[in-house]
């Protein structure tokens, strides 16, 4: 018997924690893992809606979301890998030009 | 207090910590294996609120495949631990005083709005069976499917995406 608020206030601090990541972080590696941090946190809120309403629809969302989660960290770790090769580092804070 | 909210806050003590481990580690490694034990944990939680397929496919994509696939990235361009940049140094400061506003905006939002009466129940064995599967499955494939088709591509696009974002192309050869 656990309240379902308790399941959102733990959604609301996993997010708050990934939010920090992103900003005080300068790997963007690491950057990216608090991006997951975060859709895990909405994720987790989604299935403790679902059980409260009695629905799939939540637990498909989330499906949907780990799909997609897949797709950015795939693309996103190739794009991370490309510019590593053009200019030998990848601190998020000299990528501060277009030209490769 | 019962046994269900035992586990509760023990596994969400867990995976906070295993996420502020992650974010405060200096080795990128670390980190990794930290957001696992964290995908882990929201996987019991899964278990917890009646949703095993989900619990499994959280650990099988998410603790299985993306993590392997962040660490191989992590080894191959040896990033473990880059030298902290002197730059905008006030950034830190704003950084936390932001997290900690953000924190505080949505439990003020989550208590303005509590249920406390609404209370979730772990499910028997009878409720994990096959029998939630099937209907998530009905929903799935009848409600959703049109979602369902358009992840597909999605996934076949990133696939292609990765692999021209990543092919090193001859000089003098277009």
């Amino acid at each position: 018997m656990v309240p379902v608020d308790y399941y959102i206030i733990l959604s609301a601090i996993l997010f708050s924690i990934g939010a920090l990541g992103v900003l005080i972080r300068r790997n963007p590696l690491i950057i990216f893992m608090s991006i997951e941090l975060m859709l895990n946190a909405a994720n987790l809120a989604f299935v403790a809606f679902s059980r409260m309403y009695d629905s799939f629809a939540g637990q498909i969302f989330v499906f949907f979301v780990i799909a997609v989660a897949a797709a950015e960290v795939a693309v996103g770790l190739a794009l991370i890998v490309e510019i590593f090769k053009t200019k030998k580092n990848i601190n998020i804070d000299e990528m501060n030009s277009l030209k490769g | 207090m019962n046994s269900e909210l035992i586990v509760f806050l023990v596994l969400s003590l867990v995976a906070v910590g295993a996420g502020v481990g992650m974010i405060f580690s200096r080795n990128a490694v670390y980190s990794a294996l930290f957001l696992v034990l964290n995908f882990i944990t929201v996987a019991v939680f899964y278990l917890l609120l009646g949703a095993p397929f989900i619990a499994m496919s959280q650990i099988t994509v998410y603790a299985g495949a993306i993590m392997v696939l962040f660490l191989f990235v992590i080894m191959l361009l040896g990033a473990e631990s880059l030298a902290p940049s002197g730059e905008l140094p006030w950034q830190k400061p704003l950084a936390y005083i932001l997290a900690g506003i953000l924190v505080v905006e949505s439990l003020y939002l989550v208590f303005l709005q509590a249920r406390p009466d609404m209370v979730v129940t772990a499910p028997g064995v009878a409720v994990n069976s096959m029998e939630s599967l099937r209907e998530m499955a009905m929903t799935l494939f009848n409600q959703f499917l049109l979602p369902f088709e358009v992840t597909s591509i999605l996934l076949l696009v990133a696939m292609v995406g990765a692999i021209v974002l990543t092919k090193r192309e001859k000089a003098g050869q277009k």
